[in-house]
């Protein structure tokens, strides 16, 4: 089998999963799931494989040093469209973090579902299970964790999903990524909305699936331009190829819209999907309401692919979007756009962080956060940084979310045994875990560290370092930004370990928490690796990513130069220790009921960030109750109820109407009296009279003959 | 006046008076005499147009058979006691005189635009036995009108007998 | 010597025809009627042999129609008077104009 034909077949394993398992297998729980997390393996193998292939091939990227192989797919005219599939460095990459936690998650999906757990008492499908009551040998009975009643389901669900993150990374065009995409957006709703029973959970999925469809409507108006421009959407054939996009930087927009180039006018199109897909603001009031979902669906879509892919994309892009740009020159319009809404996104994302109580929230806001980080680099040009930030990133925070749902899981049992009522997602009903839960304290305790940045040993610091050095040396007032927003990352950091694991349980469900299973602790031990290691292929000094993966681009991007990278890494470490220490500080002798500290310091704006900055008011405000006016009111009673049906019932009525008025006065005067009756009695008038002809008498009818013919005898004689 | 034109407007004056009588007469029986006056001068008619053998037929056919017919017809149809009274014409003779008239004038008119009207009368080979002529084509070229007409005898002959026969 | 042109002919058998149709339609009599009829019968003998006699007498064609008028009307008296005696019996009356069953 040819490297090409692997790749081709990596994505089918998940597709397969999710056909057979809806098909056939729904019911066997434990056939299920084998079926799935044998795929996500077989798509594990099948990218090691293709990863180390690709690492063995000196200055892969080059051109003619890809793995790549397309197919004609649809016909047109003399040429056809090309679909097929490319693993150049950047994709290569990203094989290698999409097949490690996936794989992981669907690993994890098995303990987090409470596999081998008796049924629920009074489960339902559709809502999250809430425990089963068990007897041990004494008699004594006591509640413990149910197995999910929709669990075949679920694995279904996330190997569609697998699917389309394969999907995405393996194509070498535009429109197969955006069907992994789409399918992955489709995913995103079934998932979020996993519990359909809860209200909650349902508006959750269609805001998420709205707020995405935003940006995707705009992006494949980019895409359609794009195509528009060049008749191709093979990424070799557009970002790897100088002349086509010296064309399109110079050539002007459609209607010169705005001033813009056409690449401008793409990128920027594009990048809005970007900001949809991954939660940049404006359009990231999705991404924390989707923590209704279960907790794997959180680390896998909303921290390590999904909005991952909106990042990879950005970067996929990065050619065009900067076309016409070198390093000191004026950001082009999508770069500055990437820039602004990055780094605004970085930090109004991390204010709110600090004003949460749940525990996922918190890191679903960072997550946004990060994002932002990834954007901002791409912004300022750091093109290696921001890949490798996403890298990074996918790792530490599926780490942190797969370690979010073993606390959470831990508080479940600990509220089941003591039946004490607690939401066991809030960190104020935690604290002293650590001693309960030692595993899941001590790789959340790394994932963490490495999202804040601590120096050296994590592979976050490395990452965010590179974003900061190039920021430093390019765009100060970027900087700034994020080094603020470094700061307040590290300080609610410290703050959910600090009130998690830290200090006393404050609860009694938090007394009895219990370490989780596993085959939840597994995944989180093997993330926790590569969060610690991952992060050394990318130092300053040898920068074997930035060699890896500046192959991708046409100009292989130029690495900082160490002595420039030395000042921003001191402030980093400096940055990443106080705002660690401040958020220990600050929450070390946090207490059962108390307010939170923070919430005394800062008042009133602390209850603006906890409301999220009121951005879902504001949005139902301009956007959701008009829209529901609108279809309520205007479409349905006014037009349809109104207009349509009026029409109806009006024609109906003149129907009604003229029924009668044409029987009454067409059909029985004219058409029975006049036309049937009148002729049969006109007919009856002539007969009546013409039947006197015949009188029976032979001499009669001879006189009459004779009449005629004795005229008809004159005629001929007198008229010629 | 040749001796023949004579004895022509004779026989056509006999043949018209006869024939008037016939139509007016309101004994039954006088205008069954009076048709036989009539075939009679139609005879000495057929004579003058060489056409002997007419003659002879007319006389022994018709007079000696129609017309004793009619006699017979007569008799029997004569309602016993019943006189011949009221008139033997309709009320509308008038019209019906009008409209002979009308018919003699309008053939008179016919006759006399045709140019041969008065076409003098040619000469009789005397060679051609006519009636030996007449009976040969009878029998050749003319069978099938005279076997036909056999025929229709016979079917006249069957019919009347089975019109008038009475059924008890 | 002077011969009888045509025309005194025609103008007979014209005459004697016109005097038959007058009895055919004026006379009540149904007898009456058939002895009108064979007056009609026999002018259009007349006439038919004038002109064969004066127009081709060499054929014989005209002499045979002559006689298929002869049977002819032979055959319509003997049908005639059997059906006028066949009414008789019926109605009891031979008057033409009484004789209307074809009436509407």
């Amino acid at each position: 089998m040819t490297i090409e034909t692997l790749i081709w077949l990596l994505p089918l394993p998940p597709l397969l999963a999710f056909a057979l398992i809806v098909l056939f297998t729904n019911r066997w729980k434990a056939l299920s799931h084998s079926i799935a997390v044998g795929a996500a393996f077989l798509s594990w193998l099948g990218s090691m494989v293709v990863v180390f292939r690709a690492l063995g091939i000196e200055h892969f990227g080059a051109e003619g040093r890809v793995f790549e192989s397309s197919v004609a797919w649809l016909p047109l005219g003399e040429t056809s469209f090309r679909i097929g599939v490319l693993i150049d460095p950047l994709s290569a990459a990203t094989l290698f973090f999409v097949a490690w936690t996936v794989l992981m998650i669907f690993v994890y999906s098995v303990g987090y579902h409470n596999f081998g757990q008796p049924q629920g008492d009074h489960d339902h499908a559709g809502l999250p299970p809430h425990g089963a009551t068990v007897a041990d040998e004494h008699g004594h009975t006591h509640k413990v964790p149910s197995i999910e009643p929709m669990y075949a389901r679920f694995f279904a669900f996330i190997g569609l999903f697998a699917f389309g993150m394969y999907t995405l990374v393996v194509s070498d065009n535009l429109l197969t990524l955006f069907v992994g995409w789409e399918i992955m957006g489709l995913c995103s709703y079934l998932l979020i909305g996993f519990w359909y029973a809860k209200p909650s959970a349902r508006d959750a999925a269609i805001k998420a699936f709205m707020t995405t469809r935003v940006g995707d409507v705009f992006m494949l108006l980019g895409v359609a331009y794009l195509y528009a421009m060049t008749g191709t959407l093979n990424f070799r054939a557009i970002f790897f190829n100088e002349e086509v996009l010296h064309r399109l930087a110079t050539t002007p927009a459609v209607d010169g819209f705005l001033g813009l180039s056409a690449a401008g006018l793409i990128g920027l199109l594009l990048f809005i999907g970007t900001i949809g897909k991954s939660a940049q603001w404006p359009l990231h009031t999705w991404l924390p309401d989707a923590m209704e979902g279960p907790t794997p669906v959180s680390a896998m879509i909303h921290a390590a692919t999904m909005v991952s892919a909106g990042v990879y994309m950005v970067i996929r892009m990065f050619p065009l979007l900067s076309a016409g740009w070198h390093e000191g020159a004026a950001l082009t319009p999508p770069m500055l756009a990437m820039a602004v809404i990055g780094s605004i996104t970085a930090l109004f994302a991390a204010t709110i962080a600090v004003a949460q109580n749940d525990v996922k929230r918190v890191l679903a806001y960072s997550t946004v956060s990060q994002l932002g980080y990834m954007v901002a680099a791409l912004g300022i040009g750091a093109y290696i940084a921001a890949a490798f930030h996403l890298i990074m990133h996918a790792f530490f925070k599926a780490l942190l979310f797969l370690g979010s749902g073993s606390i959470i899981h831990g508080m479940e049992h600990g509220v089941l045994h003591t039946d004490d009522l607690v939401d066991p997602q809030n960190m104020l009903n935690m604290g002293g875990l650590r001693r309960k839960m030692p595993l899941t304290f001590v790789t959340f305790l790394i994932g963490g560290l490495a999202l804040a940045g601590f120096p050296f040993v994590t592979a976050g610091f490395w990452s965010k370092d590179e974003i900061l050095a190039d920021a430093f040396a390019h765009a100060p007032l970027v900087f700034v930004v994020l080094a603020v927003a470094a700061f307040l990352t590290a300080f609610y950091t410290a703050r959910q370990i600090t009130l998690t694991f830290l200090g006393q349980p404050r609860t009694a469900s938090a007394q009895h928490a219990q370490e989780s299973k596993w085959t939840m602790t597994l995944p989180l031990v093997v993330l926790a690796v590569f969060a610690v290691g991952a992060g050394w292929v990318g130092t300053p000094w040898k920068n074997l990513f930035h060699e890896f993966v500046g192959g991708t681009l046409l100009e292989h991007p130029e690495a900082l130069p160490f002595s420039q990278a030395l000042v921003p890494m001191v402030l980093s470490i400096l940055i990443s220790l106080s705002g660690l220490a401040a958020g220990w500080l600050v929450y070390r002798h946090y207490e059962a009921g108390q307010a939170d500290p923070l919430a005394k310091a800062l008042g009133v704006v602390h209850t603006w960030l906890k409301n999220k900055w009121y951005f879902d008011e504001i949005y139902h405000a301009l956007f959701v109750r008009p829209s529901a006016w609108f279809s309520e009111t205007f479409t349905y009673k006014w037009m349809d109820r109104g207009v349509i049906d009026g029409i109806l019932h009006t024609v109906a009525r003149l129907a009604f109407g003229i029924g009668p008025i044409l029987r009454n006065y067409f059909d029985k005067p004219v058409v029975n009296e006049f036309i049937g009756d009148g002729s049969a009695s006109v007919v009856q008038w002539f007969g009546r009279r013409l039947r006197l002809v015949q009188t029976g008498q032979v001499q009669f009818y001879m006189m009459t003959a004779l009449v005629i013919a004795i005229g008809v005898l004159l005629a001929v004689i007198a008229l010629p | 006046m040749g001796p023949l034109q004579i004895i022509f407007l004779l026989a056509a004056a006999l043949v018209l008076g006869a024939a008037i009588l016939v139509v007016t007469t309101r004994n039954l029986v006088h205008a069954a005499l009076w048709l036989i006056v009539a075939l009679f001068g139609v005879a000495v008619l057929y004579v003058l147009l060489n056409a002997s053998f007419f003659a002879v037929v007319q006389i022994v056919i018709y007079i000696g058979a129609i017309a004793i017919l009619f006699i017979f017809a007569v008799m029997l149809t004569r309602r016993i006691g019943a006189k011949d009274i009221g008139p033997q014409n309709n009320p509308n003779w008038w019209l019906a005189a009008l409209l002979a008239l009308l018919m003699l004038g309008g053939l008179a008119t016919i006759f006399l635009s045709w140019p041969a009207f008065n076409t003098p009368l040619p000469p009789l080979s005397n060679q051609v036995d006519l009636i030996a002529a007449l009976g040969k084509s009878l029998v050749t070229t003319y069978l099938l009108p005279f076997e036909l007409a056999s025929v229709l005898l016979v079917a006249a002959l069957i019919g009347a007998i089975f019109v008038s026969w009475e059924r008890k | 010597m002077q011969t009888i042109p045509l025309s005194w002919y025609l103008i007979f058998s014209a005459a004697l025809f016109c005097i038959g149709l007058f009895g055919v339609l004026s006379r009540k009599n149904a007898v009456a009627i058939l002895m009108s009829i064979e007056l009609m019968l026999n002018a259009v003998n007349v006439n038919l042999l004038a002109f064969w006699r004066y127009r081709s007498p060499e054929t014989v064609a005209g002499q045979a129609f002559a006689i298929m008028v002869f049977a002819v009307a032979a055959a319509e008296v003997a049908v005639g008077l059997a059906l006028i005696i066949s009414v008789y019996r019926r109605r009891k009356t031979i008057v033409a104009d009484e004789i209307d069953l074809m009436k509407w």
